[in-house]
């Protein structure tokens, strides 16, 4: 039923006056011209509403976009990110992001196995509880992490790991939020993967995790593509819990966002947006990566 | 040999009671029932994939009720194959002999011996997407069979293949059974599968197992 509606959603914006829209710049909507208006659903107020609705934030969100990235003549922002500590932070953000979508993937894959096929008891309450980080103010993510490594406990780790106001400390900013996401994307994929081959495998001689690990796991290598991919994008956006926990220290703990907020804050509008657009960049790369991996999950 | 004995096992309000259900080596079982009756928790039982409550599950004279399925000398073929979705039919069928690291050759040897007995070798090289219903059946079978089973549980092993088809693999399924010398316990609704299969019916009700004649086992 929902297929359909999509499908329907798309013919009733056949009907609507695009081609117009098309020729004043609307490139993305030039696909919506070519539907087939034979398939039979007939225009209506109702579809002319969502569909007006829709398209009014689609064009609002590009709309954002483009007035950004038309903000500086490209010379002008290339030479914005030629700064040293603009490429550092570059560099920074994504060496953490990379490491933290690893990391993230090696919680979220048994968490999400978890979700999808045992039962027992509060499983809600575990549901529910590996969502905080989502629902969570970032900001206060931020102070719970550097309030935790004031505790005796958190002190015993930061003699082995220093976590506060170091690159590890953003690593681990991002991770809390990023496995957070990451876990909901595997815990789908599994649930999309039906147990029987592993069942089957285990009457042929394996042992549960050699089942998952030999049948399971290679089949969800897309889900595993998607969760990673959602994780470094969140982390890439990531500055709450940054800014609070590993500080804002330049040519130290300054990733992407940092930036933006630094620069900012002394007045370089064009430093901001260049460094805006490259985390846009980075986020419509994240996106179609997400898209395409999510195919078939 | 297959043999339960007192089996009990209950999930929520529903359950199996007191299960006694025999299959004298050699034979070809067929328990019936409706969809819900309990029918797919005895095979599972019977595979170690479920635990039952209590009561005995006696293969080939051994106990085997506390053992995993991995060592319960079973082969299993569920309703739709279950092929594992990223490998070669070769593969598939080479699986159980590579986990128990027997050599390559032996393992390529074996895949090519039951490729031709079920007919599959021109399609050794592709994946579980570009099979039929049929054709996934006869792998699934194929792979079960790989290690050498002494008993076979099938799972409504024919309710996933087109009309065309079922004769086909119900014939093929009574040959391999027959040829390999194979225990086999086979679950299903249909009532017209039964008589083509069996040596020995038996029916499930609420959970309650009766040979089919209205005594109970």
């Amino acid at each position: 039923m929902f297929n359909l509606r999509f499908a329907d959603v798309q013919m009733a914006l056949g009907s609507l006056p695009l081609k117009g829209l098309k020729t004043r710049g609307f490139h993305s909507m030039s696909a919506i011209t070519r539907i087939n208006r034979t398939a039979g659903s007939p225009f209506s107020p109702f579809w002319f509403g969502v569909s007006a609705v829709t398209f009014c934030y689609l064009a609002f969100i590009v709309a954002l976009i483009a007035a950004t990235a038309t903000y500086s003549e490209p010379g002008d922002l290339l030479r914005s990110l030629n700064k040293r500590e603009i490429q550092y932070s570059i560099l920074l953000s994504l060496l953490t992001c990379s490491v933290t979508a690893v990391l993230s993937l090696l919680i979220a894959a048994p968490a999400g196995y978890l979700l999808a096929r045992a039962r027992f008891p509060g499983k809600a309450l575990v549901e529910s509880a590996l969502d905080i980080p989502i629902v969570l103010p970032p900001m206060v993510i931020g102070l719970c992490l550097l309030i935790f490594f004031q505790t005796r406990m958190g002190g015993w780790i930061e003699h082995v790991i220093p976590f506060t106001y170091t690159v590890y400390g953003v690593v681990l900013a991002q991770l809390v939020i990023g496995a957070a996401f990451a876990i909901r994307t595997m815990r789908g994929t599994f649930e999309n993967l039906s147990s029987r081959p592993e069942d089957v495998a285990m009457t042929l001689g394996c042992s549960r995790g050699q089942a998952v690990l030999l049948v399971t796991v290679p089949a969800a290598w897309r889900g595993m593509l998607a969760a990673m991919s959602v994780a470094w994008a969140r982390s890439m956006g990531e500055f709450g819990p940054i800014l609070v926990f590993a500080g804002a220290t330049r040519m130290k703990t300054e990733v992407l966002p940092t930036t933006v907020w630094l620069e900012l804050s002394v007045g370089n509008l064009q430093e901001a947006v260049a460094v805006s657009l490259l985390m846009v960049l980075f986020a419509m790369i994240v996106l179609v990566a997400v898209r395409r991996a999510g195919e078939k999950i | 040999m297959i043999r339960l004995i007192n089996i009990c096992w209950s999930a929520g309000e529903f359950g199996l009671r007191n299960v006694n259900l025999d299959v004298p080596d050699g034979k070809y079982a067929v328990l019936m029932g409706r969809t819900g009756s309990g029918k797919s928790s005895v095979l599972e039982i019977v595979c170690g994939l479920r635990r039952a409550d209590s009561g005995r599950v006696v293969i080939d004279n051994v106990d085997v009720s506390m053992l995993p399925p991995a060592e319960r000398g079973i082969g299993y073929v569920p309703q739709d194959g279950a092929l594992f979705p990223t490998m070669t039919v070769s593969e598939q069928i080479g699986f159980a002999l590579k986990l128990r690291r027997r050599p390559l050759q032996e393992v390529n040897e074996r895949v090519r011996q039951l490729a031709e007995q079920l007919g599959l070798i021109h399609l050794l090289e592709r994946k579980p997407e570009a099979l039929s219903g049929g054709e996934r059946q006869r792998v699934s079978l194929a792979r079960a069979l790989a290690a050498k089973p002494r008993v076979l549980l099938l799972d409504e092993p024919l309710s996933a293949v087109d009309e065309e088809t079922r004769d086909e693999i119900a014939g093929l399924l009574k040959r391999v059974q027959r040829e390999f010398g194979l225990t086999a316990l086979h679950i299903t609704h249909s009532r017209t599968e039964a008589r083509q299969l069996a040596d020995m019916m038996f029916r499930i009700d609420d959970g309650v197992v009766r040979s089919e004649g209205g005594a109970a086992t």
